[in-house]
């Protein structure tokens, strides 16, 4: 086990490597000068060759490709993600902080999603081809199909405008958490819900599943301990890419309800131009979810030994 | 063990039928995908919804940019049927017209990821090598990014638009594709078939072409279907945010951001784009999963025994 783990967590510095190149060689194919546009919108018009050569210093943009990859990437590890082209603020502490915003959404999202999806995959998967089974597939089929933002407005005229029963915006007590949460939830609790059914569908076949019920065993511990039990392998590696894709979704959902969270801080970077905190949030981004991945897979490990005494052998 | 060297070894058994293999199997997915109702409900919806965008110009009652504000918020009506938006433009005519911006990128990205998926993942699966170790390392680098979040970052990099948004999604989305149909090509690279048939002195060009791609295609082809819907939401979610389309030019996800800021006074600005891309993906979807049992070969066996 201990082989297994040592050797996920090398696996996981090339790819680190591979993100950070990826990152750094699109932020230089963009047209123009970084240092230039910098320096312009400090001075608010074009700047001067001068003004552009500090630029370059106090942005540490000098020498060749290769010494800027270095220093960015050094800097990076560290923590230092350089500074804002809007603001002139470090980007890190900008970042963390939208990140805490957008978690605050993402994790009830995501427990939220779990929440619906678990029963409604598993309802589906024991009643095949029912009615009942049929209603919940074609409602998981719409919710995957309904885009966000569309769900987001017209939660916001039916709830804020029409009833004012929920704020329509901004971040002022709990009741402000609701729409996001629910929109931000709907498209992963779909996803997850179609999951859970085959996941179930698929060990409900399996011998022990037929053992179990040959020794006798309830309908409702054979599904429940047996099927679902080991169907939960796949799903914690769903649930795992659903982390990343909402945080990828809260871009949206964060715009419509002017949530202070990194999707939101994305947004208004790229329509600012400001290159290193679109780099900052997509490397970080990225940093992250190759962790979260790497815990998921160790966490396979521990609930499935099969995969476990695989490796090692 | 007898090799059939002329037909593929996918095409339904049985002589009796006097259609060429390949219309054959065309034939038989059809009568298959006939029988599923949800999947003739995904075929009307994305046949009815790209016919609509290909006769957009005759389809359209208005002038899609024709501004009148006399008539603004307009409630559907007869002339309007879907109302009119915050410059007194037909909205029905703005969304036929938009259907082909919306739509139309949506197929383009969703073929070029289906096709860039398939050649790399077969180079990759049939060379080996370095080709497979540079095209692995690439793919697993993509595919430990947040994929939404990557295509927003690169957008943001490249500069926000429309082409630039389809490039960063394709940019990024190839990369599942490959990894699955490098897998499926290696599954079938080590069958006896491939042995046979390279004895019998069948070129690699042609060994590929007339066994391996036949067995990798169906499941490109119902991820590419599904992923057309994903791609569109994507696409329409970038212009809502203000990063692809530009209003005034139509397309669904741009008119959502326009609408959005006239909730109060003309909600059909924003119900009726909403609901035009939520239709279309939908209908990806239904066909998407129809094609998946279709091209499942047990089901086509069950129906050509059955």
């Amino acid at each position: 086990m201990k082989r297994y783990v040592g050797r996920r967590i090398l696996l996981l510095i090339p790819t680190l490597f591979g993100m950070s190149i990826l990152t750094f060689g699109v932020s230089n194919l963009t047209p123009g000068d970084p240092a230039f546009t910098f320096a312009s919108r400090l001075a608010n018009r074009p700047a001067t060759p001068d003004e552009v050569a500090q630029a370059r210093e106090d942005l540490g943009l000098e020498g060749g490709l290769v010494t800027r990859y270095v220093r960015w990437a050094g800097n990076a590890v560290q923590g230092d993600l350089g500074i804002s082209f809007s603001t002139r603020l470090p980007v890190r502490p900008e970042l963390v902080q939208a990140a805490k915003f957008t978690l605050q959404l993402a994790i009830p999202a995501a427990l939220l999603a779990l929440l619906i999806a678990v029963p409604t995959g598993v309802v589906s998967a024991v009643r095949r081809n029912r009615p009942a089974d049929q209603v919940l597939r074609v409602l998981s089929l719409a919710g995957a199909s309904m885009p966000s933002f569309w769900l987001a407005l017209l939660l916001v005229v039916l709830l804020a405008v029409n009833y004012s029963l929920l704020p329509a915006a901004g971040r002022a007590g709990t009741e402000s958490y609701v729409l996001p949460i629910v929109t931000l939830a709907l498209a992963p609790a779909a996803v997850l819900a179609r999951f859970t059914r085959s996941a179930v569908l698929e060990t409900l076949t399996t011998e022990y599943v037929v053992a179990a019920r040959a020794k006798g065993a309830g309908e409702a511990v054979v599904v429940v301990r047996h099927a679902l039990r080991n169907a939960l392998v796949p799903l914690v590696t769903a649930v795992g890419n659903s982390l990343g894709h909402l945080v990828g979704g809260a871009a949206v959902v964060e715009t419509v309800f002017v949530w202070p969270g990194i999707g939101r801080l994305m947004v208004e970077a790229i329509l600012q131009r400001d290159y290193p905190v679109i780099a900052g949030i997509v490397l970080y981004s990225g940093a992250v979810f190759a962790v979260i991945s790497l815990v998921v897979d160790l966490l396979y490990a521990v609930i499935d030994p099969r995969i476990r005494v695989g490796s090692d052998a | 063990m007898t090799v059939t060297m002329t037909g593929t070894h996918t095409a339904p058994e049985g002589g009796e039928h006097a259609l060429p293999p390949e219309l054959g199997r065309v034939s038989l997915i059809w009568r298959v995908l006939r029988r599923d109702r949800t999947a003739m409900i995904g075929v009307v919806l994305v046949g009815g919804l790209v016919a609509a965008a290909v006769l957009a110009p005759v389809l359209a009652p208005h002038d899609p940019n024709a501004v009148d504000v006399v008539r603004k918020y307009h409630p559907p009506s007869r002339e309007f049927p879907l109302g009119t938006d915050n410059l007194g433009r037909d909205i029905l005519s703005r969304l036929l017209v938009g259907a082909r911006l919306s739509i139309g990128t949506a197929v383009v990205a969703g073929l070029s990821i289906g096709l860039i998926g398939l050649v790399m993942g077969m180079i990759a699966g049939w060379f080996g090598g370095v080709a497979d170790t540079v095209i692995g390392r690439v793919v697993d680098i993509l595919l430990a990014f947040p994929l939404f979040l990557l295509a927003l970052g690169m957008t943001g990099l490249i500069g926000p638009g429309l082409r630039n948004m389809t490039i960063a999604l394709v940019g990024v989305a190839w990369a599942g594709y490959a990894r699955i149909v490098r897998s499926a090509v290696l599954a079938e690279r080590g069958k006896p078939y491939v042995e046979a048939a390279r004895a019998a002195g069948a070129t690699e060009l042609r060994i590929l072409r007339k066994h391996v791609l036949p067995n990798v295609v169906p499941p490109v082809i119902v991820l590419t279907t599904i992923d057309m819907g994903v791609v569109l939401l994507a696409i329409s979610g970038l212009s809502f945010l203000g990063l692809g389309v530009k209003p005034p030019t139509a397309e669904w996800g741009s008119m959502l951001a326009e609408g959005r800021n006239y909730l109060d006074q003309g909600p059909q600005m924003t119900i009726f784009p909403g609901a035009a891309i939520f239709l279309m993906v939908l209908g990806f979807n239904l066909l998407g999963d129809g094609l998946r049992d279709a091209l499942d070969p047990r089901a086509s066996r069950a129906l050509t025994h059955g």
